[in-house]
């Protein structure tokens, strides 16, 4: 057998271990550790002796035995006392025997999103305790060292586990203002943002765990249309991927990318969900966010995209949810349907001191000047725009359009 | 778990305390609450506190005593009292701290106790 079968078999149910394991003992750093002594157990005997009829269950029992040895090397009589307790819990309550074990990703996911814990970290905590992510791997997609993101990730899971955070699923009432964190957590780690051309391998491989994250949340809360809504969204801009850089890895925007590019597989995938949440009869901002890649997508058949209809559909997005980023598309929509002027006012009504280090509202401004005939403005907008861009293929676009001008 | 539950108010709560008109029903809404979540039974232990203004603040640096006029930090909060509660877990202390009529005001922080450990 191979080494690749025996990682496949441990992948699949990492998340669902260690959300059983840390629902038990509410300590998700200890409920990793007992688990990686599990499947360190796993890796060194399925290869020789057969991957064991229930996977799941031995990894289980292999991973509970180790953390009652690692409670017993407790050093101190609190921290013993606490371990001994808590593994009464998981001794009781796990009964291996079962022929299924209970799904507790949900309250994982709730628990790494809690408003307790601050909300930059929630995206790291999902991908390390749900997917099985290292530290390392994380730190490079954030862009930050792995030791801090080791330490960050570290005193994220001690807040839980000392805040006494409890794996419970938040109640009906609760559960909208509980699942929005969830969901921008779930997003933040798809990290792609709008239209952003960030597409280094491990920038990319970080989409695909996300959007695996998008899929476990919709198979967990089938009823949540904004869990859909997510998974459509990240469908759509994924199914852009292979068009967003030219052969000579040049970025090419939205407007400009050839549709017949676009994974067909994707889009049709992403279409169903969100047409799943459509008929839940519950908008939100996730959905709305879907349904303007959507229109945009309509253009592989159409030739052209519905531009008042993304327009209104920004309309509405903004309403709901007036972030400057959105705020930004919405005037890049309107110019596209009523006009650059039109556009240009949207622009003019925001406010200047948020927007001055956004580079998408430069190089947005930039573009419409440009198309107003307003040489100098759009020179200076480009100016801000390529000194504010991080990705090089985006700053050479934008060096390119600005030459343009001066010729 | 437990928790302690620290109140914290501010300026304007404190003077309302005494002088205001509204005192009446700053009042009739601490007794209201504090009878409820003693009537739940999860109080350990717990006190209002006289105003930040009868704060006596003392450090002892290099062997000599410091005592100041006044509370360690001058926040626009200041601690008004607290309630020691014994509950399962965080959400359960929220709940009770949502319920703290300083909460709209003010506001309420939460942190398990070391006998918890």
């Amino acid at each position: 057998m191979t080494g690749g079968r025996v990682e496949q078999a441990v992948r699949e149910s990492y998340g669902r271990l260690v959300a059983i394991l840390s629902a038990r003992g509410r300590d998700i750093g200890a409920a990793e550790d007992a688990l990686a002594d599990a499947i360190l157990a796993a890796l060194e005997q399925w290869p020789d002796r057969g991957i064991p009829d229930r996977p799941e269950a031995w990894l289980l029992a292999v991973a509970r035995r180790r953390w009652i040895d690692r409670a017993r090397r407790a050093t101190t009589d609190e921290a013993l006392s606490r371990s001994l307790a808590l593994l009464t819990d998981i001794a009781d309550e796990i009964d291996l025997a079962a022929p299924n074990f209970p799904d507790e990703r949900l309250k994982l996911l709730f628990v790494c999103a809690h408003p307790a814990i601050d909300p930059a970290i929630h995206a790291a905590l999902m991908l390390q305790s749900v997917l099985g992510l290292n530290a390392a791997r994380i730190a490079a997609a954030f862009v930050v060292s792995p030791d801090a993101m080791g330490r960050r990730l570290t005193r994220a899971k001690l807040k839980i586990r000392d805040a006494g955070i409890g794996f419970e699923l938040p109640d009906r009432r609760e559960l909208a203002g509980r699942l929005d964190p969830v969901l921008d957590a779930i997003y933040a780690a798809y990290g792609h943002g709008w239209d952003s051309p960030e597409d280094d391998s491990q920038r990319h491989d970080l989409a695909a765990e996300a959007i695996w994250l998008g899929r476990t949340l919709v198979e967990l809360m089938p009823q949540e249309p904004e869990a859909l809504g997510l998974l459509a969204l990240m469908l759509h801009l994924e199914a852009r991927s292979p068009a967003r850089r030219g052969t000579d890895g040049a970025y090419v925007p939205l407007s400009e990318q050839d549709p017949s590019l676009w994974s067909h597989a994707r889009l049709a995938e992403a279409e169903a969900a969100l047409a799943s949440a459509g008929a839940l009869g519950r908008p939100g901002r996730y959905q709305l966010e879907a349904a303007i890649q959507s229109a945009h997508a309509g253009r592989r058949l159409t030739g052209q995209p519905d531009r008042s209809t993304i327009a209104s559909l920004y309309d509405r997005l903004y309403r709901a949810s007036p972030r400057l980023g959105v705020a930004v598309g919405r005037a890049a929509a309107v110019a596209e349907a009523h006009g650059v002027e039109a556009g240009l006012r949207c622009l003019a009504e925001l406010d200047r001191g948020r927007a001055e280090a956004y580079q998408p509202f430069w190089a947005v401004r930039a573009d419409l000047l440009a198309r107003a005939n307003a040489r100098g403005g759009a020179i200076e907008a480009y100016d801000r725009a390529i000194a504010l861009a991080t990705d090089a293929a985006v700053r050479s676009y934008l060096t390119e359009r600005r030459a343009r001008l001066m010729s | 778990m437990q928790y302690a539950l620290l109140f914290y108010e501010n300026s304007q709560q404190f003077m309302t305390r005494e002088h205001d008109p509204e005192t009446v029903a700053y009042w009739g809404a601490w007794k209201a609450y504090v009878e409820d979540i003693s009537a739940s039974g999860i109080v350990r232990g717990g006190e209002g506190l006289l105003g930040p203004e009868t704060a006596t603040s003392l450090r002892i640096r290099d062997g000599q005593h410091q005592v100041q006029d006044g509370p360690f930090a001058d926040a626009k909060e200041q601690l008004g009292g607290f309630f020691i509660i014994e509950v399962d877990d965080l959400d359960a202390a929220l709940a009770w701290a949502a319920k703290a009529p300083c909460a709209p005001y003010g506001g309420v922080e939460i942190r398990p106790t070391l006998t918890t450990m």
